[in-house]
């Protein structure tokens, strides 16, 4: 992990090379690229050689995608953190590529202030919701709750009240640190329980999720 | 339209299903039609076959009798085998089998006709042909399998065995034993032609499908040259207008969006959206449109919409706009959320904000407007705002019809 004052270091894994170069020209100066790869292969290898804090990485590639390089290095460097990021914001993509491993998804048309801030986040070891993630999460954890469907397990398939209305204010477009002042709570707070929800979002079995991580295979 | 041969499914020249585009009359009715007629007299062979040389093909201009005619070697090819045939059955009708001789003609024309259709068809046309009689042109060479001599065998067996019983069938014998001969003759020509027939049925089959593939890549393309082109040219005319190009790209992308993962093209809604996610969406594109600003727009749950969720949306959108006008701010997020209770709609920015007690008359009118249409009809508004600190439009309305 990266100490304050050192430059986080990122490998960017996109099989378009003139969007890493835009990605690169637009980070270059706040983080430290480390390396680029263009498929799956040369990003694993690229990751073992480099060790970088974070990757970020393309939801689709031929191969397996983002969720082929996730599998293949989780269990080796559980140090190295996902960053996704995606030009479909499909909830099945998204779902797929967090449970797969990821801590944060962004879309392609994010900023470069904001992908920076995104980056640094994720190699803090907090989450990253975008709007329309936790717009997905909030359904995907309050759709489909019927009689006949009870949770198996509540401490992993359901969300407090709490987390919720972080998740609606993600969803409104509140940044972490308007969100700890529109409900009294410090910042750190925020990203305990943003945190707590990406654990839910990874473990949890319930049904929309499952389908929506099984529904598409990655191109 | 001129009479022309189709060559959209034809199974052997397309004169049928050029007669049935011609006419109305279903392309099936005519086929029977032929077959009959050619059963009967021998008529129907003939005059398909003078049909297939006198039409021109759809998309063609010169009929295959032109082509011939110029066919030195076809045009005696043909003489030939027309002398030949007219030869052999004015034989065997003087040896007595009289109904040949009704046939005579119909198919020395029908011979003759083919063997110039056979030499001068376009090569689109003659593979069809090399592919139907194929079967008979393997035993002729001998190529063919066991199992299609066998076939063949068996076929000859059955057809004799049949062409016995119809013809000494004689009337006195009750109509039992012509009746088992027409079986077997059947039965011969299933024997014979059935896989064949079934092949050709199955590659006409794989054809329809390559052409509904060939079809969809066309659209494709088509979709792809008609918008994404041209965006992309008019990105390059604008290049020092960053504005503009950001608009044209942000329109594209949520058009080839929509055209990717389903949906609707936003250009295709109905003025009158009748779910909250597709009336949320319009607002998005007119918001974006109009005033060339990303509005980045969130739905959790969905659910159709009355009278007071129309009012929701109204204000909703008067939000939106007014976000897009005044606040200064990059974009505009729009959250909506529909639970069984109520739908909840947050408009919100992150531009210069305003004083709530000092806000211009036009302004304040347009506050009003949004509140007084929420509360008329039973819903909340609120706005959250202080300069330099964006604002956000909060509005609720409680669900009237209940979800069952």
């Amino acid at each position: 992990m990266s100490t304050a004052g050192s430059r986080i270091r990122v490998a960017l894994v996109d099989d378009h090379a003139m969007f890493r170069a835009g990605v690169r020209t637009e980070i270059d100066e706040r983080l430290d690229v480390v390396g680029e790869a263009g498929d799956v292969e040369s990003a694993v290898r690229l990751v073992e050689q480099q060790e970088p804090d974070v990757v970020l990485l393309d939801v689709h590639m031929p191969d397996g995608g983002g969720r082929a390089v996730i599998a293949a290095i989780r269990d080796r460097l559980p140090d190295v953190r996902f960053l996704a990021l995606s030009a479909s914001d499909a909830p099945e993509d998204v779902i797929a590529v967090i449970r797969a491993g990821a801590r944060g998804y962004v879309t392609k048309t994010i900023s470069g202030d904001d992908l920076v801030d995104a980056v640094r986040r994720v190699g803090e070891g907090d989450a990253v919701f975008s709007p329309r993630l936790a717009g997905f999460v909030l359904d995907a954890f309050t759709s489909g709750d019927g009689p006949d469907e009870p949770a198996p397990d509540p401490e992993l398939d359901q969300l407090t009240p709490r987390e919720q209305e972080v998740l609606r204010l993600i969803a409104r477009g509140y940044t972490y640190k308007e969100i700890a002042g529109e409900l009294f709570i410090s910042g750190k707070t925020v990203e305990s329980h943003v945190s707590s929800v990406l654990r839910k979002l990874q473990l949890s079995t319930r049904h929309q999720l499952t389908r929506w991580a099984t529904d598409r295979r990655l191109i | 339209m001129p009479l022309q041969r189709s060559t959209d499914e034809p199974l052997l020249g397309g004169v049928a299903a050029g007669l049935a585009v011609k006419t109305g009359v279903d392309v099936t009715v005519v086929r029977v039609v032929f077959v009959l007629s050619s059963l009967a007299s021998g008529f129907g062979v003939a005059a398909y076959v003078v049909g297939w040389l006198l039409l021109p093909a759809a998309g063609q201009e010169r009929t295959i009798a032109s082509r011939a005619l110029g066919d030195r070697r076809g045009l005696s090819l043909a003489a030939g085998v027309a002398a030949l045939l007219a030869v052999l059955l004015l034989i065997s009708s003087a040896l007595g089998a009289s109904w040949l001789g009704s046939l005579t003609w119909p198919l020395t024309i029908g011979a003759a006709g083919l063997a110039l259709v056979w030499r001068n068809a376009s090569e689109e046309e003659q593979a069809r042909l090399h592919r139907i009689a194929e079967p008979a042109l393997q035993l002729v060479g001998g190529t063919g399998g066991r199992r299609l001599r066998l076939r063949f065998a068996a076929g000859v067996v059955l057809l004799g065995a049949g062409l016995g019983a119809l013809l000494v069938g004689r009337p006195n014998s009750a109509t039992l034993r012509p009746l088992g001969g027409l079986l077997l003759v059947i039965a011969a020509f299933v024997v014979v032609l059935g896989p064949w027939w079934l092949r050709i049925a199955r590659d006409l089959m794989l054809e329809r499908q390559a052409r509904a593939r060939a079809e969809e890549r066309a659209d494709i393309a088509a979709r792809v040259h008609d918008s994404v082109l041209q965006t992309l040219a008019l990105i390059q005319r604008r290049a020092d207008e960053p504005h503009q190009v950001v608009q044209l790209a942000r329109a594209q992308e949520r058009e080839l969006r929509a055209w990717l993962f389903g949906g609707p093209p936003p250009g295709l809604l109905g003025e009158e959206a009748t779910t909250l996610a597709a009336g949320v969406q319009a607002i998005q594109q007119e918001v974006e449109s109009v005033h060339g600003l990303p509005v980045e727009t969130v739905v959790v749950g969905d659910c159709d919409l009355d009278e007071p969720l129309h009012a929701l949306l109204a204000a909703a959108r008067e939000a939106t706009v007014n976000a897009a006008k005044w606040s200064g701010a990059p974009s505009i997020s729009v959250f909506a959320e529909a639970t069984p209770e109520q739908v909840s709609v947050f408009v919100r920015d992150r531009g210069v904000g305003f004083d709530p007690d000092a806000v211009p008359a036009d302004r304040k009118g347009v506050a009003e407007s949004i509140r007084g249409r929420m509360s008329r009809h039973g819903g909340s508004a609120e706005v959250v705002t202080a300069p330099g600190n964006g604002t956000e439009v909060r509005l609720t309305m409680p669900r009237v019809t209940a979800r069952a």
